[in-house]
């Protein structure tokens, strides 16, 4: 048993150092650019950069539209096909998972194909175009992570007996998405919206192919050129995933508690 | 049609090949309880489901209120439905529950708080409004689902099995419960449920029904006392089922166990040696000889079961087993099985099951 419980602990230690490792020297690294002291200067440097505000900003934007109107698809059709559809269940999920599949390289080549200026809808014509063009993008890399986290919420409450509570009380179907299932299925959206920003977040491909100005070619443009700014940049990356990670750990905790259920 | 209520017109219900539901035909009266009863799978969810607007009929109409509701959606009804699962909205408040209906109909806010406040007095949780559906018990979230369904003043209240995810103690208060907050509203009720104590204690009238039809129709004293069929006969309550044989068709003489009795005009017009089967409740059977019971046969006491208040014994009658029960009397001994023992019945009791 004592021998079992090192072992535990000493993969776990190890565990660990494989990840903490690197991390913690990114961030001494990021931390030497003043000769002989530790100090904050390429924190600085970095974020009173006007390309990083811009390009942050532009990414924090994007992920924005793209939460929603990701929201938007996968909600009513996570919903729909689990009330009146459930047979098309594995049809979706394999289409969702296609993302996980397909490089985003192969997909961003598919669409500079199917919307370039010659084409019947050319999107890549102008900035607006192209954004919207990067936000669908976006929603077609975040599909797996944000369809997953609105079924599994979906499957945590009676979808089928609750819609016809509703119902019977009077609601249309409007009514019943904004006020019956949405609150009960937040936690599960929040989930999936904070994974998805933070893909758009650090997201290079695309971006960088659609030539927008967007946060992870901005980290590619640094970590080429200079030496302290890019870990620093690392560090605020991890930073932010981290936080989305620890925003959907708060926010279940105001998840709707299922009623007993009877047996 | 001009006093009923709800009216069901020649339903049938079929998914794919299956039937589920077929000629169904049933007028309710305003403010009448009606319940449907039968055993898993005859129909009667469905034909709540068809009346509630959850299922649309494959042939026939549905009215309420003289309005044929057939094609209208279900928050087109007015109608208050309770389930089996409570389904109370697990991010709303007991008093959110109970107002939803009212919210959703645009009622001012005044309106709904003194009408939740009402409903929540109606089901004696008063002091429950700002609850939330988990920090309820069974019982209780059952009720608020009550409340809920009646808050919005529905037309009809549907009750699909509301009792039957519950212990049997709160079953039993809480249909007791259900039928007083019923007369109370006047309000006309649909009640599916697959337990004859329930439909027989809480109902005006019972639809019994099996393979998608109703087999009978009629209040739970005609349904108990006088079943149309053999189905309804075995179903509600426990009964006897004694073979005999006509042996004088115009005197009315049908011999059972070796015995003989009279059925009087009963079997009028059929042929003397057809065979039939008679019916008996326990409770019509009595152990030895009573004044006014026109039928005794011998037989041997098989099993006897001390069920408190009453004892069931069950006796061997020429090979065809008759249950009874008898009174517990702790100044007289219980039979023994092995006994030889008379039984006697009224030969009027005797149903005879045609079909």
């Amino acid at each position: 048993m004592k021998a079992n419980r090192f072992w535990s602990w000493a993969f776990l230690a190890l565990g660990v150092l494989y990840f903490a490792l690197p991390l913690i020297g990114t961030f001494e690294f990021s931390m030497k650019m003043r000769r002989g002291v530790y100090s904050l200067d390429a924190y600085w440097a970095v974020l009173a950069d006007p390309r990083f505000q811009a390009t942050f900003t532009y990414s924090v934007m994007m992920a924005l539209a793209t939460i929603v109107v990701g929201v938007l698809l996968v909600v009513p059709t996570a919903y729909w096909v689990r009330l009146k559809l459930p047979g098309w269940r594995p049809y979706l999920e394999f289409v969702t998972l296609l993302p996980l599949v397909i490089p985003p390289i192969v997909i961003v080549f598919g669409y500079i194909r199917l919307y370039n200026t010659s084409s019947w809808l050319p999107l890549t014509g102008t900035a607006l175009g192209t954004n919207i063009l990067l936000m669908f993008g976006y929603v077609v890399l975040s599909l797996p992570y944000m369809y997953r986290a609105v079924d599994t919420g979906l499957r945590a409450i009676d979808v089928r007996t609750l819609t016809e509570a509703a119902e019977s009380l009077g609601a249309g179907w409007l009514t019943i998405m904004w006020r019956v299932i949405l609150p009960n299925v937040l936690v599960a959206v929040l989930s999936g919206a904070f994974l998805t920003f933070a893909i758009v977040i650090g997201e290079f491909v695309l971006a960088a192919l659609l030539n927008r100005p967007a946060f992870g070619p901005y980290l590619q443009l640094i970590g080429a050129n200079r030496a302290y700014e890019p870990a620093a940049l690392a560090v605020i990356a991890f930073a932010i995933t981290w936080g989305c990670m620890a925003l959907i750990q708060v926010v279940s905790r105001f998840a709707p508690r299922a009623p007993t259920q009877p047996h | 049609m001009s006093d009923q209520f709800l009216s069901i017109r020649q339903v049938r219900k079929a998914f794919g090949p299956t039937v589920v539901v077929q000629e169904f035909n049933l007028d309710v009266k305003q403010g009448e309880f009606v319940s449907f009863l039968g055993p898993s799978g005859c129909g009667k969810t469905t034909m709540l489901r068809i009346v509630a607007g959850f299922e649309e009929p494959s042939v026939g109409q549905v009215f309420i209120g003289g309005k044929d509701v057939t094609r209208l959606k279900p928050n087109q009804r007015n109608i208050g439905m309770v389930f089996q699962a409570y389904a109370l909205f697990p991010n709303m408040t007991v008093a959110g529950n109970i107002g939803f209906g009212l919210k959703v109909a645009g009622k001012p806010a005044a309106e709904i708080r003194s009408r939740v406040a009402e409903m929540l007095e109606l089901i004696k949780l008063p002091d429950f409004g700002n609850r939330y559906p988990y920090q309820l018990s069974g019982g209780q979230q059952q009720r608020v689902a009550l409340a809920r369904a009646m808050a919005p003043r529905p037309q009809v209240l549907l009750l699909d099995e509301p009792l039957s995810a519950l212990d049997a103690k709160v079953r039993v208060s809480l249909r007791e419960e259900i039928r007083t907050i019923q007369k109370e509203l006047g309000i006309t009720t649909v009640f599916v449920t697959h337990d004859q104590e329930e439909a027989l204690s809480m109902s005006d009238r019972i639809v019994v029904m099996y393979d998608g039809r109703a087999e009978q129709v009629g209040t739970p004293f005609e349904i108990y006392n006088r079943p149309a069929t053999r189905f309804v006969a075995g179903f509600v309550g426990t009964l006897n089922v004694i073979e005999g044989t006509i042996a004088d068709p115009a005197a009315g003489v049908v011999t059972i166990a070796g015995g003989e009795i009279s059925v009087g005009n009963r079997v009028a017009g059929r042929k003397a040696g057809e065979a039939l089967s008679l019916a008996l409740r326990p409770e019509a059977i009595a152990l030895g000889r009573r004044e006014g019971r026109d039928g005794l046969v011998t037989g041997t006491i098989r099993e006897v079961s001390f069920l408190g208040s009453v004892i069931r014994v069950r006796v061997d009658m020429g090979g065809a087993l008759v249950s009874l029960d008898t009174f517990n009397s702790p100044a007289s001994p219980p039979p023994v099985a092995g006994e030889r023992a008379e039984i006697s019945f009224s030969s009027s009791d005797m149903l005879i099951l045609d079909r």
